[in-house]
């Protein structure tokens, strides 16, 4: 017998770890502690009302009405001579209690349904997802109304309901949360596992759901308060039961006697109010930041540059008759940290294109070669920056060039082709507008001139029907063809210098061939300079004329391409054509072993 | 595009018919002595009896569902039991009132939302943190409570005496405006914070899109690639929560009327709603749920316009 060791499910599962730690951090959140004491401090004036009030919250003093403050009342009293303070406290016990009553079966029936409908499906799938369309086709305040005018005035009925239609958010949400989690490979693995569907709820999906339904608690106790001080304003609730609206309502009747009156019960929602949604947001960061990986401990640390001292082998020198188009020197490209010093990702690199020729820059995936060419353009991702170097270009430095001198350099002077296609097409404009928009900007073109070009240029790269190209979206092209678009937009405005980043990588194979044919020879017609970034030497060798190779953030190795692949001199770069699969020693023919050969089913 | 726009028609009939039949037969089952409630308690049983004939309230509920809907289905809601008045003339005279409070809202919302949103969504910082704070404020604090503060400061401290009251704009355009200057406020804030969360947080995600930088890289201008590509491709989002919004401030206006001693739908509402009068409250449920349903169907066909997806399929 194989001696399998059964996976166990704790193993497998990598759920994120809320709950003792949470409340942990909570209570290092100044924002939490005070909030959470504000409802402490609410929560236990309702719950001991009883003690704490001086008078009977309904016993009205018909002597002593609209008094202002005084030490025998000590919020005054209302226009029926009720002491203030007392209805207040009674107010906010019904109050908290028939928010709470909403939300909790809220959280009950929305939870239970949303788990039921997101991890079993089917036809409750369906149905439940129809009564929430219901439910929301009416806001809620009109619902109550309706019921209210057969149920009467239950402070306790209405907030059940309103539960009923509350608990529409809760299945929502825990709808999505459960189908971003059921196919998880870790569930998976519990399931395969043998694990029982009870199980696989409680421990992982529930552990997924826990924190954004508490933090919907919190909005959706707001939401019931605010609807329930709504009611008693309106006068619809029970007047023998204290309500915050209820208070509310009967100020505001006595507005122009006592302007003060709706202070208190409006005091009393406002902090009650803020102090949960203050709450539910710190809930929220706390949440959020466990999910984050920990940053590196903050601290002050200088921005140090370091450049590579690794020397860069050189096959030949760049040709000094030829003027460079693009000239980069010691370029470092970095990332600003939290705690202040730079994470570098470029770390002095040399690089020069020639007009007319087509520079491959090439490396594995975080060698920075696409921040190197990045930089060349000045479009770095958030918080990238040229921390020291170089950028010539036509007799201007770019890494020192203002924003709006480099705008007009963008496209016009140097253009860009990106690696996928399909995503860097915006999806809401035509392929048409989105030619003709920089041609009018950078070159001063007038609409028709500039849709006369885009068309040619279309035709230009090989679109077979220019003119519905033109006028179609970028979900109806396939990949192939909104990479030539992207590539008509590159040689739109005339530009002398191309950044191509791995413009082939997304598209399939037979494709690949001929964009590269096509990238050659505009090349060739335009005479413009090109900078490939790719990580495959067949793209390198197919077309271009020098290549560098990158790794770490620096130049190993550069040449032109004939000299570098008959002599790759670099370990690294040796490494790299060894990792090609070599295609010259064919491997022989697979012969069956005899006596299976005829056995095939 | 057609197709989607029937589908969507269709479905919302649907939802229309399911929304007034469930009402109905709630409110008419749950209903005690609807005649009794009429007449009051001094009533003699004799003419509760008569009052009960009269109303039809002896037939079974679903021969009088049967006779309400083919009866709605012409357009005829009924009458008011109590003034009389039809439904449907009941309701359509306070519903535009109560319409151009909420529209107004969802205009004022729509603009600041967008600028609050886009600022903090591009620039961060203070902006940013000015937002988190609206935001909070915005969730916490119950529209009709910063209404009440809205008269007390202007009707009371200021003594202005339009800050209460309704003017049609039939009457006077620039009266009607000062009539409906304060609710639109009092009603924005919350509608405002939500929405303008919703914006930040999809031009947040459309900066991040591969195509803001290959615009950038063609030359054109950061407020062109702002307002013009990412505003356009985060309205969908931001259109469904205005959607969202709308209805529920169809609800928060009810309130906010009384306040303000506006003659709209929250009025007939509270009054329907406390003498029991059913068909005018049968009117309400059937008036909103009309509304919500078209206002759906404008939303998806704007997201229609912005998104050429949705069009084209």
């Amino acid at each position: 017998m194989s001696e399998v060791t059964p996976i166990q499910p704790e193993e497998v599962a990598k759920e994120p770890s809320t709950g003792s730690h949470l409340v942990r951090r909570l209570l290092h959140n100044p924002v939490a502690v005070v909030t959470s004491a504000t409802l402490l401090i609410i929560i236990l004036g309702a719950v001991f009302a009883s003690y704490l009030a001086p008078y009977d919250p309904n016993n009205s003093d018909l002597q002593a009405i609209l008094q202002g403050p005084s030490s025998e009342h000590y919020l005054g009293t209302d226009g029926a001579g009720r002491d203030v303070f007392s209805r207040l406290l009674f107010a906010t016990r019904y109050s908290l209690a028939g928010a709470l009553l909403a939300m909790g079966l809220a959280a009950i029936i929305g939870v239970t349904s949303g788990l039921i409908a997101g991890y079993f499906g089917k036809w409750f799938e369906s149905f439940s997802t129809w009564v929430v369309s219901l439910v929301m086709a009416l806001p809620g305040i009109i619902v109550l109304l309706a019921a209210r005018s057969v149920i009467g005035p239950s402070l306790w009925y209405t907030m059940a309901i309103f539960g009923l239609l509350l608990s529409t958010g809760f299945h929502r949400l825990t709808h999505a949360a459960v189908m971003g989690v059921r196919n998880e490979l870790y569930v998976d693995a519990a399931r395969v596992s043998g694990v029982r569907n009870r199980s696989i709820i409680s421990r992982h999906i529930l552990s997924v759901v826990r924190a954004p339904v508490i933090i919907q608690m919190t909005i959706m106790l707001i939401v019931a308060i605010a609807l329930q001080a709504g009611l008693g304003f309106l006068g619809l609730m029970d007047n023998s039961i204290p309500t915050w609206g209820g208070m509310l309502g009967d100020a505001f009747a006595k507005l122009y006697q006592d302007p003060q009156g709706i202070l208190w019960p409006a005091l009393t929602i406002g902090i009650t109010a803020m102090a949960l949604a203050l709450f539910g947001n710190a809930l929220r960061d706390e949440v959020e930041r466990s999910a984050t990986p920990k940053k590196a401990a903050t601290g002050t640390k200088a921005a140090e540059i370091v450049l590579s001292d690794v020397p860069t082998v050189i096959h030949q020198p760049a040709d000094a008759d030829r003027e460079d188009l693009l000239r980069i020197d010691g370029l470092v490209v970095g990332y600003d940290q939290p705690d202040g010093s730079l994470k570098q990702v470029v770390s002095g690199v040399d690089i020069s294109v020639k007009k007319g020729e087509i520079h491959g820059l090439i490396g594995e995936s975080g060698s920075g070669k696409t921040q190197t060419a990045f930089s060349v353009l000045r479009l770095l991702p958030h918080g990238g920056r040229i921390a020291a170097g170089t950028v010539h270009f036509d007799g201007q430095n770019l890494a020192t060039l203002s924003e709006s001198e480099m705008r007009k350099v963008r496209g016009a002077r140097i253009s860009y082709i990106p690696q996928e296609p399909m995503s860097n097409l915006d999806p809401s404009f035509t392929i048409g507008s989105q030619l003709v928009e920089p041609m009018r900007k950078a070159m001063g073109m007038s609409k028709a001139a500039a849709k006369a070009r885009a068309l040619e240029l279309l035709d230009r790269v090989g679109i077979p029907d220019p003119k519905r190209t033109f006028k179609s979206y970028p979900h109806q092209v396939s990949g192939g063809m909104a990479q030539r678009v992207l590539i008509a937009g590159a040689i739109s405005c005339e530009a002398d210098l191309i950044i191509a980043d791995e413009p082939t990588t997304a598209l399939d194979v037979t494709v690949q061939a001929d964009i590269l044919d096509l990238l050659r020879s505009l090349q060739r017609e335009l005479n413009v300079g090109i900078l490939l970034v790719t990580h495959n030497f067949g793209v390198v060798a197919d077309i271009c004329d020098w290549v560098s190779v990158m790794q770490d953030g620096r130049i190993v190795e550069t040449g032109p391409v004939g000299a570098l692949f008959a002599n790759p001199r670099d370990e690294y770069t040796k490494s790299l054509f060894s990792a090609i699969l070599d295609e010259e020693h064919a491997r022989g023919a697979y012969v069956a072993p005899a006596g299976t050969a005829a056995g095939g089913k | 595009m057609i197709r989607f726009i029937i589908t969507r028609l269709l479905n919302g009939v649907v939802l229309l018919f399911a929304v007034a039949t469930i009402a109905f037969f709630l409110l008419y089952w749950g209903a005690g002595d609807i005649a009794r409630q009429i007449l009051g308690a001094s009533a003699s049983q004799e003419t509760v009896d008569l009052k009960a004939e009269q109303l039809g309230l002896n037939e079974p509920v679903f021969s009088r569902y049967g006779e309400w809907l083919s009866n709605a289905i012409h357009g005829d809601l009924g009458a008011s039991w109590f003034t009389n008045q039809p439904v449907t003339e009941a309701i359509t005279s306070r519903m535009g009132v109560t319409l151009s409070i909420v529209i107004g809202t969802v205009i004022l919302t729509a603009i600041v939302a967008t600028i609050l949103g886009v600022s903090a969504a591009r620039y961060g910082g203070w902006r940013d943190r000015t937002l988190q704070v609206v935001s909070i404020l915005g969730l916490a604090i119950p529209g009709f409570l910063i209404a009440i503060f809205l008269v007390r400061i202007f009707a009371i401290e200021l003594g202005w005496l339009n800050a209460t009251g309704y003017i049609d704009f039939t009457d006077s355009f620039t009266g009607w405006l000062k009539s409906v200057t304060l609710p639109i406020i009092a009603l924005s804030i919350g509608a405002m914070a939500a929405v303008a969360q919703q914006v930040r947080g999809a031009v947040k995600d459309a900066m991040r899109q591969d195509w803001v930088r290959t615009l950038r890289s063609r030359g054109i201008s950061e407020n062109r690639v702002v307002y013009k590509h990412v505003l356009r491709n985060a309205s969908g989002p931001a259109l469904a929560i205005l959607a969202l919004q709308f209805v529920g401030l169809l609800g928060g206006a009810v309130i906010v009327e009384k306040v303000f001693a506006i003659p709209g739908i929250g009025q007939i509402s509270v009054t329907a709603t406390t003498q029991g009068d059913l068909p005018i409250v049968m009117g309400i449920v059937v008036f909103t749920a009309a509304l919500v349903v078209v206002i759906n169907l404008s939303i998806d066909l704007l997201l229609g316009f912005v998104n050429p997806k949705v069009r084209l399929s």
